[in-house]
């Protein structure tokens, strides 16, 4: 019999399985969850954006009606409640750990943000919540503040911490200072370029929510919260903020609704919720609403950067000097320090053979919501500060920007590629992602498309952009000895059930990846299940053994590697449980996609006849292999990968209005082996279309006084559909050479390679303008001051 | 939002009275300002009266040179009306463009004239067009109604019935979009009417929608692109944001003009 199968392994583009139930309105969000006996929170936040806490009085709130419990920060801290916990320590130049700041869950004596929790307010409705929250009292007396990142080291700038003088975080370097200066010394031209990063709201589809529950019977606390990673929010709540030890507490993240690194830190109100749950005995749900997500969820980049690139007379990189500083906001949250050392400046070689890099970074405390990971974390910043330099570079010593590129190429044969700046690239072509992406971006024929457009009055410019980054983080013990507290390896565990179907347990959390169909596949190619007979669960603390969530573009380098190791160890016993059944040797037991065969045989045995077997040992080899099939590996990467390519963008500016339209994007990645090719097409367009909300449109922006004033969407601008264009993705693979399915990752490609490309299209179309550098977001208001500042000098 | 009574009146009598008994009362059409209001806590009615239900406010007619648009007629059915279409076409092409597809489907045309947002669409085309405002108690010209921003010339209690168009000979619009909000930023209407050439902007006024005189004058003596490209709008006279500084706004008005010219032919 020839049964003919669709194909659903390693390379198929199955339509994602999740897709049915989200679709359906049927997925099952934290907010879509009730428990008996709930109780809402409304949490009370601060207006100001540095004040003194003079007086909380919450007497007539308390009496309101459906109030249950009111607490403020003294609440907790004569609980010995300890304060959010930052999973990453940094060390100064001089060696000293950097300053680490106290976190309190609700503030102590003082806010330091607008949107600093204050109070929370337990009722039977959010209603009488909300109505008993505007019943207290607060007494402020403001404080001066500071936003800036620049203004919070200026003498006298006001003081954000106690202990945290001249509001440094720390001052940490990176790379061969005395090497750095003595290329410079010798180099035929030095191009200097300064440039501002800008802030961002990651804005998930789904905003944060979370449920507290106690069992006062048992003593057990349940966290239901939109989380990329329960048990790291099990380990650093329990362990560092409530004192519950993990036997006693679970966390579930179900379906979540979009993270981009915002949903990976341990937020106030986690805590907040379980620890309430547990004095009122009552399950407690609190769901943020948006504009509160703008003033509490984790803001990304923000960074003031200076870059000196030092070429010799052929247009050779010598040398590269960076200096920047890196906004931490009012607070240091869950992974802050290291988005602007160890995932920034450890990229800024590139896809450049740069033989010498010194590159410092200030952190730095200001009045603003904490700053952390944001799709691509520290990468995008690195990226983009580089393709706008080496656009810069080429301009000024005459080169051509794509040769002047490829002439500082790491080249194919170069790999293993050490940097100066710590990381070893595994493996890369860029030459073939260049070509690739210049041959279907249609580069060679812009000039007559620019021509045309002239023709309409428009200004049509083209960029490019080559990137490589670093992710699947990450070795343990290379980011311990950086300063992370937490190993970064990932848990899979492979259930074989009696007949022959499988659940998967992992640590990694799908919030829109797709991983019940791309861990699914993972199963079909390997063990020869059918996709419909393997089924993922994530999410819950209780239920997948450890994990260490889903960041970095690390769910299948790292996660799919361990399941890959769980699978072994399941057909490593299949094998020994199959040979007893067809009485032949283990060694002479072959195993490809669901069959065991003796070699030279036609002897077969199925995995279903192998699990039914482990299940039901009555012929069974009891006395050598346990029962059952069910398999647990621990995986922890022996590097970084290192995704890399190449992004084009073609753009048009109206000079009357400014606006800038995207009309082609191309991009060709090499993202390591495609499991399903759909799916990544789909995280690099995602990728794209927030790179380009950061080129063209979005800004974080807060006054001197730290009010956050695009604080809504009102304000705030989200890219929609209308302003991307249809983005078109080809992948040009080198595998990754150090994890077993040569996998390297797509989940923020196309974040990271595409704000350079974009702002360098943007600069190509105003290049009758004498304009060298324009800062993101180019909005139309700031092209048109460039536009009429040309036609005032021309006047 | 905090508790509030709900009526849902027949006719604009039982609304006007249940308005005219309670001063803390609103009047809710498509909802589209009030509703966001009172879900951010920022309004607290006493009483919330409904008038969708009032059968006489809904539909557009043709009355010989001018159309009569029900206050409740939803910017969808402004945007796809026949007669709308044949008679001022940049008209329904305007409602077109007003917020997105549910917007379209709630909001309606006497709930934003009533509401005046500087940055809306209509009180410049109603401004431009000449129309005049029914209200339950009198008939106001466009240039008497709109007083500033977000405020008319409407008493407390009193209803927009029905807005009064005449049909121009041409008209045309243009606007340049608030990146985030995409309201208008800085919208230009002209129109060539029974009573001369009217130019009004929103979007960009300090005070709300205006008529931009120097403009008329400009076209009056020559339709064209052309006449209004070199009329200069004084900043002193505009809103300034983050998105658009007064003299950005100053020349996105200019720009405008120049592209509503060119809409209207």
């Amino acid at each position: 019999m020839n049964v003919v199968t669709p194909f659903e392994g390693i390379g198929a583009s199955l339509r994602r399985k999740e897709d049915f139930r989200f679709l359906m309105g049927r997925g099952q969000y934290v907010d879509d969850i009730n428990r008996p006996g709930q109780t809402h929170a409304v949490m009370l936040r601060s207006p100001h954006a540095h004040a003194t806490i003079d007086r909380i009085d919450t007497v007539a709130a308390k009496a309101m009606p459906g109030v249950k419990a009111i607490f403020v920060g003294e609440d907790m801290a004569a609980e010995q409640i300890g304060g959010i916990p930052c999973g990453w320590q940094i060390h100064n130049k001089d060696g000293s750990p950097m300053a680490e700041p106290m976190h309190p869950a609700l503030a102590l004596g003082k806010v330091r943000h607008v949107g600093d929790p204050v109070a929370v307010v337990i009722a039977e409705t959010k209603s009488q919540a909300r109505d008993a929250a505007e019943a207290i009292v607060v007494d402020y007396t403001p404080l001066p503040a500071v936003s800036g990142t620049e203004a919070a080291l200026q003498p006298g700038a006001p003081q954000v911490h106690d202990g945290a003088p001249g509001n440094l975080c720390y001052d940490w370097h990176i790379g061969d200072k005395a090497a750095q200066e003595a290329a410079f010394a010798r180099a035929a031209r030095v191009v200097k370029f300064e440039t501002t990063n800008n802030r961002l709201v990651p804005n998930a589809m789904e905003p944060r929510a979370a449920i507290g529950d106690f069992d006062s019977f048992s003593g057990d606390y349940t966290l239901y919260t939109t989380s990329q990673n329960p048990h790291v929010i099990r380990l650093l709540m329990g362990a560092f903020v409530l004192h519950i030890p993990e036997s006693k507490l679970r966390v579930v993240a179900p379906d979540v609704g979009g993270g981009f690194g915002s949903k990976i830190y341990h937020y106030a109100e986690e805590a907040i919720v379980t620890w309430a749950a547990g004095k009122v005995k009552r399950p407690i749900k609190w769901t943020c609403e948006r504009s509160e997500s703008f003033m509490s969820d984790a803001h990304g980049r923000d960074h003031v950067s200076t870059a000196e690139l030092a070429l010799d007379a052929e247009g050779k990189i010598l040398g590269l000097k960076v200096h920047t500083l890196a906004n931490m906001g009012a607070y240091l949250s869950t992974f802050a320090p290291c988005v602007p050392t160890y995932l920034y400046a450890t990229l800024l070689s590139g896809v450049y053979a740069t033989p010498v890099i010194y590159a410092e970074v200030k952190a730095v405390f200001t009045n603003t919501v904490p700053v952390d990971a944001y799709r691509g974390a520290g990468r995008p910043e690195a990226t983009y500060l580089l393709e706008r330099l080496m656009d810069v570079a080429a301009a000024e010593a005459g080169l051509d920007k794509v040769d002047f590129r490829r002439r500082n190429f790491i080249l194919p044969d170069q790999f293993p590629y050490q940097t100066p700046v710590a990381l070893q690239y595994d493996s890369g072509d860029y030459h073939s992602t260049l070509e690739a992406c210049l041959e279907t971006a249609g580069w060679a024929g812009f000039e007559a498309r620019r021509a045309e457009s002239k023709t309409r009055g428009r200004l049509r410019g083209i960029g490019i952009s080559t990137y490589v980054e670093a992710c699947g983080i990450a070795p343990s013990a290379v980011v311990g000895s950086l300063g992370a507290r937490a190993g970064l390896y990932e848990v899979g565990t492979i259930r074989v059930h009696p007949t022959g179907s499988v659940t998967v347990l992992t640590g990694a959390h799908s919030h829109g990846q797709g991983h019940e169909t791309t861990f699914a596949q993972l199963i079909a190619d390997k063990l020869g299940v059918p996709t419909a007979n393997v089924d993922i669960v994530h999410g819950d603390t209780a239920k997948v053994p450890f994990g260490m969530g889903t960041y970095g573009s690390r769910s299948l380098a790292v996660g799919g590697s361990a399941m890959d190791k769980a699978m072994d160890k399941i057909i490593a016993k299949g094998k020994r449980i199959a040979a007893h059944l067809m009485e032949a040797s283990v060694e002479d037991v072959e195993f490809e996609r669901g069959t065991f065969r003796v070699a030279g045989t036609d002897k077969t045995k199925t995995l279903t006849d192998i699990s039914l077997a482990a299940y039901v040992p009555h012929n069974y080899p009891i006395d050598e292999i346990e029962p059952g099939l069910e398999e647990t590996a621990f995986y922890d990467p022996k590097n970084f990968t290192y995704p890399g390519g190449c992004h084009i963008c073609e753009v048009e500016i109206d000079p009357e209005t400014g606006r800038t339209e995207v009309l082609n994007f191309t991009a060709v990645d090499d993202v390591g082996r495609v499991i399903n090719p759909m799916i990544v097409e789909g995280q690099v367009q995602g990728g794209v279309a927030q790179g380009i909300g950061q080129a063209l449109l979005e800004a974080a922006i807060y006054d001197a006084s730290g009010q956050l004033v695009s604080g809504s969407f009102m304000d705030y601008t989200m890219p929609r559909a209308g302003d991307l264009p249809d983005v078109g993705v080809a992948t040009h693979v080198t595998l990754c050479t150090h994890n077993p399915l040569g996998v390297k990752g797509c989940g923020e490609v196309g974040a990271i390679g595409s704000p350079p490309a974009v702002m360098n299209a943007v600069v190509d179309a105003l290049r009758d303008y004498g304009v060298r550098h324009v800062e993101m977001p180019a909005t139309p208001q700031k092209i048109w001051g460039i536009v009429n500042a040309h036609r005032l000098a021309a006047e | 939002m905090y508790d509030f009574a709900y009526h849902k009146p027949a006719s604009v009598a039982d609304a006007v009275k249940i308005l005219a008994a309670d001063p803390d009362a609103r009047p809710i059409s498509g909802g589209m300002t009030l509703l966001p209001a009172l879900k951010l806590r920022l309004n607290k009615p006493t009483s919330v009266v409904d008038l969708s239900g009032i059968a006489e406010l809904h539909g557009v007619k043709r009355e010989g040179d001018k159309l009569v648009i029900g206050a409740l007629t939803r910017h969808g059915d402004v945007a796809s009306s026949a007669e709308v279409k044949a008679a001022i076409p940049t008209l329904a092409a305007m409602a077109g463009t007003i917020g997105d597809t549910q917007v379209r489907n709630r909001g309606t045309m006497g709930g934003s004239v009533a509401n005046n947002d500087p940055s809306a669409d209509y009180p410049a085309a109603l401004l431009a067009l000449g129309a005049t405002i029914q209200t339950d108690k009198r008939k106001l010209a466009a240039e008497d109604f709109f007083t500033g921003m977000f405020t008319t010339a409407l008493e407390v209690g009193e209803l927009v019935t029905a807005i009064h168009i005449p049909i121009p000979t041409k008209a045309g619009y243009a606007k340049m979009r608030n990146p985030a909000s995409r309201y208008s930023m800085a919208g230009v209407f002209v129109a060539q009417t029974a009573s001369g050439v009217r130019v009004a902007v929103n979007g960009a006024g300090a005070n709300g929608v205006f008529r931009e005189k120097a403009m008329e004058a400009a076209l009056s003596a020559n339709w064209s692109p052309d006449a209004v490209a070199g009329v200069k709008v004084d900043p002193g006279l505009l809103n300034g944001d983050i998105h658009g500084s007064a003299e950005y706004r100053a020349h996105l008005v200019t720009v405008m003009a120049k592209r509503a010219v060119i809409d209207a032919g």
